[in-house]
């Protein structure tokens, strides 16, 4: 039997339960661009397109599209083989990055070994390369006498996850989100929460997917990935613009080091950025079509989160993908939250959907914009549609300060995500 | 198959699968303290021999005693006996 004074103390304790602040000390990238975040940064910056014509999409009958950007070829055997060996890309992406991003925040194994670190990482499907050459074996005369003793370890679902705890000696808790285009927003502000409630100190965040030729297929086939600048690839995808006509796949891995402040402070490292708000919900109206209405709810939370009002928010990274709805769907939501005076750009245009890895990847290069007070515009933004309302759309670099700024992620499936990022002081 | 054959498929195969050098390669090197192999990997080394040799040995019970690679071209040689 529950006594009233039983839920009078339980109310009481919850107010009394106060949230640690959440900051970011350490990021990695591995991009279409390559790995590190620098070369990511100076590819937005000076504008350049990673969108490539994809000769390996001609041999799928019925797709459209030829266009894709790939991550160059890395040095994979940095990873040791006793690890490598139960990873696919996309954990090799993840890894590399999570190298990049524990360095940058001092954090070495003693500390991944405490149980203070966590993981919270995922990918939208595990790798379907790993999957259709099992199958391609398998189906031949269904045996499992070639199957190797790794090939689980490479298809479960937290294959991005369990990788990368192993590769780091993490011993916290794991957390493996899957949401598609929103996968890595949600594993930053899952990972967010699990600090701010004192469960870890530290959580290593992101999320990674690999290129396959079916990632592009699915897209295809519901006439939202771009098919008419198959000769032109560096003009395509096109958020917000009036000649897009869909979105391009892409692939790599952003991992952030989030961590909370009073730990960051203890250690003495350089603090990156703070979360200070976010939301996630989903939209049951339509599991492939955006509602803008849920959009804008998304980010209304995120900004009640942070308890900030819109006018504080500089600027705003948007999801855009060049898709004909998602596209008009998101600026609606942007224009009813922020008005027409906040600046608003996609990073679509220059690196295509990273997908699961997008949410971190662009969360990385809205703190940069904010560090370096250097606003990165959309690429092949040349007319805005007119069915989009009226924003600051970027249409080229702006040497723009910004203290705040919200991150959109809207994924396949009703997912959506934002989240409210601060610039800081410390260096 | 020659000795030597059997030898020289048997590193091979090994060399490529788990990314060995082939100098390590001597036949008194334990496989898994000098070689580095662990359970995952020796249930990969019968897959790999299997696809090597052309033969089915997952439920020997000679492969559970294996230690070193001399102990390996043993058994391949003996097996290959035994088939021909």
């Amino acid at each position: 039997m529950v006594l009233d004074r039983d839920l009078i103390s339980d109310q009481s304790r919850r107010k009394n339960m106060t949230l640690k602040r959440v900051v970011i000390t350490g990021y990695g990238a591995v991009s279409p661009y390559g790995r590190g975040v620098e070369s990511l940064m100076d590819g937005l910056l000076r504008g350049l397109s990673t969108v490539r014509y994809q000769p390996g999409l001609e041999s799928l009958q019925g797709l459209r599209t030829r266009v894709g950007a790939t991550v160059p070829s890395l040095d994979e055997k940095e990873i040791p083989r006793h690890f490598r060996r139960s990873m696919s890309k996309l954990s090799i992406y993840a890894a590399l990055a999570a190298t990049d991003a524990l360095q940058q925040a001092g954090v070495d194994a003693a500390l991944c070994a405490s149980g203070r670190v966590g993981v919270a990482a995922g990918s939208t499907l595990a790798s379907t390369t790993v999957t259709e050459n099992f199958f391609a074996d398998y189906l031949c005369d269904h045996s499992i006498e070639r199957m190797k003793s790794t090939l689980f370890f490479q298809l479960m679902n937290h294959t991005c996850a369990s990788n990368l705890a192993q590769v780091f000696g993490i011993r916290g808790r794991l957390l493996a989100p899957s949401a598609a285009c929103a996968t890595s927003s949600q594993a930053l502000g899952y990972g967010c929460e699990m600090i701010a409630a004192g469960h870890q100190d530290l959580m290593l965040c992101g999320g990674a997917d690999e290129f396959h030729p079916l990632s592009c297929a699915t897209f295809d086939i519901l006439n939202a990935a771009s098919t008419a600048y198959n000769d032109r690839p560096d003009q395509t995808p096109r958020p917000f613009c009036a000649d897009r006509d869909g979105m391009v796949c892409a692939e790599g891995a952003g991992i952030l080091v989030l961590e909370c402040l009073d730990s960051a402070r203890r250690r003495g490292v350089p603090i990156l950025a703070e979360i200070l708000g976010f939301a996630s919900c989903c939209d049951p109206g339509s599991i492939a079509n955006p509602d803008a209405a849920v959009m804008e709810s998304c980010m209304r939370q995120a900004l009640q989160q942070a308890q900030l009002e819109p006018a504080a928010v500089g600027y705003v990274n948007a999801h855009a993908t060049g898709t004909e709805q998602g596209d008009v769907a998101e600026a609606q939501a942007i224009g009813r939250v922020f008005g027409s005076s906040t600046p608003v750009s996609s990073l679509k245009g220059h690196m295509g959907h990273t997908l699961a890895a997008c949410g971190a990847l662009e969360t990385i290069a809205t703190v940069e914009m904010m560090r370096q007070a250097k606003l990165v515009p959309t690429l092949n933004l040349s007319r805005p549609d007119e069915r989009c309302p009226a924003l600051d759309y970027l249409v080229s670099p702006r040497q723009q300060g910004c203290e705040v700024a919200m991150k959109n992620n809207f994924a396949l499936g009703g997912v959506n995500t934002s989240l409210v990022l601060r610039r800081t002081e410390d260096d | 198959m020659t000795e030597e054959q059997i030898i020289t498929t048997v590193n091979q195969a090994l060399a490529e699968e788990f990314e060995l050098e082939l100098e390590a390669m001597q036949p008194a090197a334990s496989i898994y303290a000098d070689l580095g192999l662990d359970s995952l990997d020796t249930v990969d080394m019968v897959i790999v021999l299997e696809a090597a040799f052309k033969f089915k040995i997952r439920d020997e019970e000679a492969i559970k005693k294996i230690r070193t690679l001399q102990d390996i071209y043993d058994f391949v040689q003996r097996k290959m006996a035994e088939l021909s």
